[in-house]
């Protein structure tokens, strides 16, 4: 692997290596000295053109726990607030002789487009762009879901037969959709309820099925793993739902839904959760709830990212 | 291409009951032993290892672990990604003997590596190396403390060693790797 833009672009033997890769990670952080050396004298960026803090932070630990050097870039304050564009950022940031770049930005594409345009020769990581994708949230994600379905045999598995409901705002989410095409490689399958203003035009060529009543969703698709999306606050440019009392009831995770489901029905939250809007503190706090896993898996996830990315012989380049 | 065998099954089994014994010999006994392997075929020795060690002290217990050194390699970025095995060290090494166990003993880089590893996890009072096979060539001074067979080898010939658990068949061959 190159780079991590799209969870398209990954093979499934590439997917089950990085989540066993994971699985070796995750036991550092369990030991006394939290750090291996593989990326000793690696310098990375994090370029955060969007506001985040569990994504970065998450980034930040995995990369200094492979002991490389770590420089934060917010936009916020930088040379961007003074109209820099993207190009010019980067070409600043090459010149420095840096490693690698992880990168949040709020246009979809940009990622790919510092990936191609040769304006760094690097490896490049997606850590979400605009509503396209966020593949390691994905893979974080499945590497939850792989953990609590076969617990100490998860090596060399995938998710086959795996049910996987995902609730709420697919329309503007990133989550959603790198999520889908994992779990698809990974041999999940893959039921979306949303209302309709929330889905985007190209469902039909999405590899899932599609519904609308949760109620019916939860009783017929009989899911294993439940997603419940964030209602997205700060893309809601339009009028997408009456409003958010009525949201909650129809497609929200509330007190009495939740006490619907079997006892192993496991539910997953990208953070951060809108509590009494799309998920319930009932639901988000209960055991069968995987939110605060997801966070600490996010960190073991990254780390074999960073690795799967950066290590390797590099082909001769084509690129300056 | 032709595999000349150099160990058969009985050869290896004779070979890790005298390591055992030199190993007792030079530790007086099988207290504060910790055994760990490399993976994945080193893991597989030290837990036969540990049985032999068991059956000749009566009632001692030989702790068996795996030490994955991937993150350590000083090659990561000669050779494409490689993907990492389990570190599972099951006791505190602080003040243990560990015996670092591996199938074929080559250049001590990987022996380097896992010196490295096993700094991260503690401070053990001793470090020994037990190896199945030994086939010269170093590139660091490195040395093996046990070694079951000594085989002096050319670059171009490639040392397999099977086990019964990962190959079906416990022998160790040598072949010479033709250029194509």
């Amino acid at each position: 692997m190159r780079h991590l833009i799209s969870t398209l672009d990954v093979t499934r033997d590439q997917a089950i290596a990085l989540l066993d890769v994971a699985e070796d990670m995750a036991s550092v952080s369990q030991r006394e000295v939290k750090r291996l050396p593989a990326l000793r004298g690696k310098t990375i960026v994090n370029l955060f053109f969007e506001d985040s803090t569990r994504t970065r932070i998450s980034f930040e630990a995995a990369e200094k726990r492979l002991s490389a050097d770590v420089i934060n870039f917010a936009a916020k304050g930088s040379s961007v607030s003074k109209g820099e564009s993207l190009k010019d950022t980067v070409q600043t940031l090459a010149a420095m002789d840096i490693d690698g770049v992880v990168i949040r930005h709020g246009a979809s594409g940009a990622p790919l487009l510092l990936a191609n345009r040769g304006w760094i020769d690097v490896p490049v990581i997606n850590a979400g762009d605009g509503t396209h994708e966020h593949p390691t949230q994905a893979l974080l994600d499945a590497f939850t879901m792989r953990r609590r379905l076969h617990g100490a045999g998860s090596r060399g598995k995938g998710l086959d037969g795996v049910k996987v409901l995902i609730v709420g705002d697919i329309l503007h989410s990133r989550v959603a959709r790198s999520n889908v095409w994992l779990l698809r490689t990974l041999g999940a399958h893959v039921h979306l309820v949303a209302p309709p203003t929330l889905l985007p035009w190209s469902i039909q060529e999405w590899p899932v099925t599609v519904s609308f009543d949760l109620d019916a969703a939860l009783a017929e698709f009989a899911p294993d793993v439940v997603m419940m999306l964030r209602i997205q606050q700060e893309r809601m440019r339009d009028a997408f739902f009456p409003n958010e009392r009525e949201y909650s009831l129809l497609w929200g995770l509330t007190e009495t839904r939740f006490s619907r489901l079997s006892e192993s029905t496991l539910i997953m939250h990208p953070g951060p959760m809108n509590r009494g809007l799309e998920i319930s503190s009932a639901a988000a706090d209960s055991p069968q709830s995987t939110v605060l896993e997801q966070v600490a898996n996010g960190v073991s996830v990254r780390m074999a990212a960073l690795y799967m990315v950066l290590t390797g012989e590099r082909e001769v380049s084509d690129v300056h | 291409m032709t595999a000349r065998i150099i160990l058969q099954a009985t050869d290896i089994q004779r070979a890790l009951t005298r390591i055992a014994h030199e190993i007792l010999e030079s530790n007086r006994g099988a207290q504060s032993l910790v055994l760990l392997g490399i993976p994945t075929r080193g893991v597989t020795l030290a837990h036969r290892l540990s049985a032999v060690l068991e059956n000749i002290v009566p009632g001692s217990h030989v702790p068996v672990g795996s030490l994955d050194v991937t993150m350590y390699r000083d090659d990561l970025y000669q050779q494409p990604t490689r993907t990492t095995s389990p570190t599972d060290v099951p006791v505190n090494i602080d003040g243990a003997t560990v015996i670092l166990v591996d199938d074929v003993l080559y250049s001590g880089r990987t022996v380097r590596a896992a010196l490295d590893a096993l700094t991260d996890l503690g401070r053990p009072d001793i470090v020994r190396l037990a190896v199945l096979v030994d086939r010269g060539h170093r590139e660091l001074p490195i040395r093996a403390d046990f070694v079951g067979k000594n085989l002096p080898s050319a670059h171009d010939e490639r040392i397999n060693v099977n086990l019964m658990e990962h190959d079906g068949e416990d022998t160790v061959s040598i072949d010479t790797v033709v250029a194509a």
